[in-house]
């Protein structure tokens, strides 16, 4: 079983990598297809004709096309993914100190959501079109219809700025702290590891808000998929056959219907996932989170080909190994599918 | 710097101030009294400011970590803020130095006790080799030293340890000013040198990520995105030593948390703030709000001369009489800044000065209509999307503005990383704002940039060959010379005819405070100087 389980994620893999080609192929085109000319952008306020021509030679950007993407492939393959011009950083270290940042406030707060979705669903699943639901429809859509930044920012107002109990929202950390060494990336879990309490509990501090707003922009998908699938279970043969045998009702709801019900929340749960990873640059701003969102649109916005490039591919790789932890986790809950069909 | 260093010195700080135990728990509005905290909505991508793609948010590490030969003074200004002074340069580096007869030879003597923050003396070495660094790395910094005739490593020469001597190819009022701008940065050359290779003779590797200067502060930490930790370097000798022991710069990119930051108490000092934000902070008096406007800096509606009905000068008046100025400057600036319409007639040297153009739709006709162009034309309108803060309401007023007098003028935003491209390079927009301001506070600086074919700023291609030959003439004259004042005043009386860049307002930089925070100066390159900072 666990050999043949292994055949079948390394079979996974290998045929991720013609799309992760594509993905390296594209972005490379779109990047250069561009309007604005990093060159001239990067050569600063001042520049004459001679320093943009020499900010171009420097960036390799002189170079035909061809030449430009062979040499990126011939990095890629050393694992170098090149220059940020816009943070003077490497790419990889960018995308190594931000993509922690962006997985534990993107975990937490799909974990805080899908802690308030699935009851939610469920509530409103059982019992459809009664005020309950209506309730549970008004809030998700409520939720999904304020743009984060208004929710973002009124949370700050109310908690922070005007009932102080929220610490000022500036990042990871306050300033009084120092990070903790990195082991997982995660400030909550590292400081936890170096026994340092105190950090932990002002790295969860600064979590909370922006937590809580990127939940409240996903709770809708979840919880509306869970009533779905619920509805759509409740409906089916076997449960009126529990039913009718007198199984109890919460053996029936959470027992046989949820598990049964639980495959497209959790196809949600990942798209939903994969989606907030990169694209919550609105809480990021508000939240100052140095998160990879925020990053990818300013590396975009300034022409920063590298700092884009490397981003898709990293976000393009994170897909393939999340739907493969999906892909995965169908096998846990509905032991029927497999990966042959 | 490691974590536990950090550390050390935290605990030491914490330990003379008594608080230990309470230091690392207390939030930034409690944080002791000699750490002050600024946050910025700039990014900082480097500690170097030769290195290329350094941004200008970059700059202030020239300014906090490193010295020059020499630096500007400060003034009082009426409001009672600070500015720093264009007109007077003390001593940085160079206790004295003199000029030769011809203007040609200029001679530097360092000061004995001038010591890099590792304790090494400065010497005339490291000077060469931070001048010819300079010169030599191109972009930016290279544009900015030619600004003052300093152009190749041979201008530059050691005399003896503490004796340095530059050689012009002719005399310029330029020059002195430009060694006191950020650029010219005098590096520890020893350890530069320590971690120069061959494909990096300039260590712009090691520099970018450390520094190695005799300034007022070392970088402590860097953070990319983050947070640049400055800890006051207490070998300093070129001025009065800052009062805060460690200056943190956090970047808050959102404008509303900033302001929320600064209005809690959370933060000391929030820098360049929007106009909105300074007009009603000041307002509510929930913070200490200083406004200055920024020197030598315009707004203007630009019009290119390669459009067909531009390369009329009365199509460009007409324009010109057609721009709501009031309601531009209330809606846009809010007030901030300095009015630069409606004058009675023109006056003096003073730059920028109004000019004498006021909203006046008939005259805008009639202009119009002897030009040819009674029924008006069609002309895009281009902003820049990252400024679009004062462009967009610009734009708005202005299109409006123009369509009683038959212009229609579709507004097309571009973005930021394509405007350099689209105004400067290909000087391809028809009618544009522009925000162009000269570092050196010299009116004929900013004609030179703005008004000279070819060069960069000038996104209208104008040309008028008495700009040319009058710049040209005046730009190495000094202030003294009797043909200065003339000239001048020339310049300004044509293009204020001519009017390629309609002036619409000198905008302002403004910044929010505490109560508690003091010595805040303005500087013309539009970045924090943390050195006089008090914290009470």
């Amino acid at each position: 079983m666990t050999s043949s389980r292994t055949v079948i994620v390394l079979k996974r893999f290998a045929q991720a990598i013609p799309t992760l080609f594509g993905v390296i192929v594209v972005t490379f085109l779109l990047t250069r297809a561009l309007p604005g000319d990093p060159a001239a952008y990067f050569a600063g306020p001042a520049a004459t004709p001679e320093s943009i021509a020499q900010v171009r030679a420097a960036l390799g950007l002189d170079q035909p096309l061809p030449a430009q993407f062979a040499r990126y492939l011939q990095d890629l393959a050393t694992g170098n993914l090149g220059q940020s011009i816009s943070t003077g950083q490497t790419v990889l270290s960018d995308i190594l100190t931000r993509l922690p940042a962006s997985l534990e406030l993107t975990l937490s707060a799909l974990l805080l959501s899908l802690a308030i979705a699935m009851p939610l669903g469920i509530l409103a699943a059982t019992r459809q079109n009664t005020m309950v639901d209506h309730v549970c429809r008004a809030v998700v859509t409520a939720g999904v219809s304020l743009p984060v930044f208004f929710t973002g920012l009124a949370l700050v107002y109310v908690f922070y700025y005007q009932l102080g109990v929220a610490p000022a929202p500036i990042g990871r950390l306050d300033f009084a702290y120092i990070s903790p060494s990195p082991v997982t990336g995660f400030f909550v879990i590292d400081a936890l590891l170096a026994g340092d309490g105190e950090t932990a509990s002002a790295a969860l501090g600064q979590l909370v808000l922006p937590a809580v707003t990127l939940a409240i922009f996903t709770l809708a998908p979840l919880a509306r998929m869970t009533r779905a699938a619920m509805l759509q279970v409740l409906a089916s043969d076997f449960i009126r056959t529990a039913r009718a045998a007198g199984l109890s009702r919460r053996k029936i709801l959470l027992g046989s219907a949820l598990r049964n019900a639980l495959l497209p929340v959790v196809t949600t749960f990942g798209m939903v996932f994969s989606f907030a990873l990169g694209a919550n640059v609105l809480v990021e701003k508000v939240f100052a989170w140095p998160g990879i969102g925020s990053y990818a649109v300013e590396a975009l916005v300034v022409s920063d080909y590298a700092a884009v490039q490397g981003f898709v591919l990293v976000m393009a790789i994170l897909f393939v190994v999340i739907n493969l932890l999906i892909d995965l986790s169908y096998t846990l809950i509905d032991p029927r599918v497999g990966f042959d069909g | 710097m490691q974590r536990r260093e950090f550390l050390k010195s935290t605990v030491a700080v914490a330990l003379g101030a008594g608080v230990m135990p309470l230091v690392r728990i207390l939030p930034a509005a409690a944080a002791p009294a000699d750490t002050i905290v600024v946050a910025t909505g700039a990014t900082i991508n480097s500690l170097d400011l030769h290195r290329q793609g350094t941004n200008r948010a970059s700059y202030q590490v020239a300014v906090n970590a490193y010295d020059r030969l020499v630096k500007f003074g400060t003034k009082t200004l009426p409001d009672g803020s600070l500015s720093y002074d264009s007109s007077v340069i003390e001593p940085d580096l160079a206790e004295s130095w003199t000029v030769s007869d011809d203007g040609k030879t200029l001679i530097f003597k360092l000061r004995p006790n001038a010591v890099f923050a590792d304790g090494t003396p400065v010497t005339a070495q490291d000077v060469k080799w931070s001048l010819d660094r300079a010169v030599s790395l191109g972009g930016f910094p290279t544009t900015q030293m030619k600004a003052g005739l300093l152009e190749k490593p041979e201008q530059f020469e050691v005399v003896d340890d503490k004796t340095f001597k530059i050689t012009l190819p002719r005399a310029s009022k330029l020059t002195l000013p430009d060694l006191a701008v950020p650029v010219p940065f005098i590096i520890n050359s020893k350890v530069a040198k320590a971690h120069a290779t061959a494909e990096d003779p300039w260590a712009a590797e090691y520099l970018h990520r450390n520094t190695a200067g005799s300034g007022a502060f070392v970088v402590e930490r860097w953070e990319p995105g983050q947070q640049v930790i400055y800890a006051r370097n207490d070998k300093w000798t070129s001025g009065k030593l800052p009062q805060a022991r460690r200056v943190i710069m956090r970047e808050i990119p959102s404008a509303a948390t900033r302001r929320a930051l600064i209005e809690r108490g959370d933060v000391d000092l929030v820098f360049n703030i929007p106009d909105k934000d300074a007009k009603e902070l000041a307002a509510s008096g929930k913070a200490k709000v200083v406004s200055t406007p920024i020197e030598n800096c315009l707004y203007v509606l630009a019009l290119n001369e390669n459009f067909e009905p531009f390369k009329d000068k009365r199509v460009r008046q007409a324009i010109a009489y057609a721009v709501p100025y009031e309601a531009i400057f209330k809606t846009a600036a809010y007030g901030a800044g300095v009015p630069m319409w409606g004058a009675d007639k023109l006056e003096g040297i003073a730059w920028p000065q109004p000019s004498t153009y006021k909203l006046d739709l008939e005259k805008a006709k009639a202009l119009l209509a002897e030009a040819g162009y009674k029924d008006g034309f069609t002309v895009p309108f281009f902003i820049n999307l990252d400024l679009s803060a004062w462009m967009e309401p610009t734009a708005l007023l202005i299109q409006e503005s123009l369509a009683k007098i038959g212009i229609k003028a579709p507004i097309e935003k571009i973005p930021g990383a394509n405007w350099r491209t689209a105004a400067s390079v290909e000087k391809r927009l028809p009618m544009h704002l522009d925000d162009f301001g000269g570092w050196l506070n010299y009116p004929d600086y900013y004609f030179f940039w703005a008004y000279m074919p070819g060069t960069i700023f000038n996104s209208s291609n104008y040309e008028n060959p008495e700009v040319v030959k009058l710049v040209k003439e005046t730009l190495d004259l000094p202030l003294t010379d009797p043909a200065y004042a003339p000239n001048i005043k020339r310049l300004i009386d044509i293009v204020y005819e001519d009017v390629p860049r309609i002036p619409l307002y000198q905008p302002a930089l403004s910044s929010a405070m505490t109560p508690k925070i003091g010595g805040y100066e303005y500087w013309f390159h539009r970045q924090p100087d943390a050195r006089p900072l008090t914290k009470s």
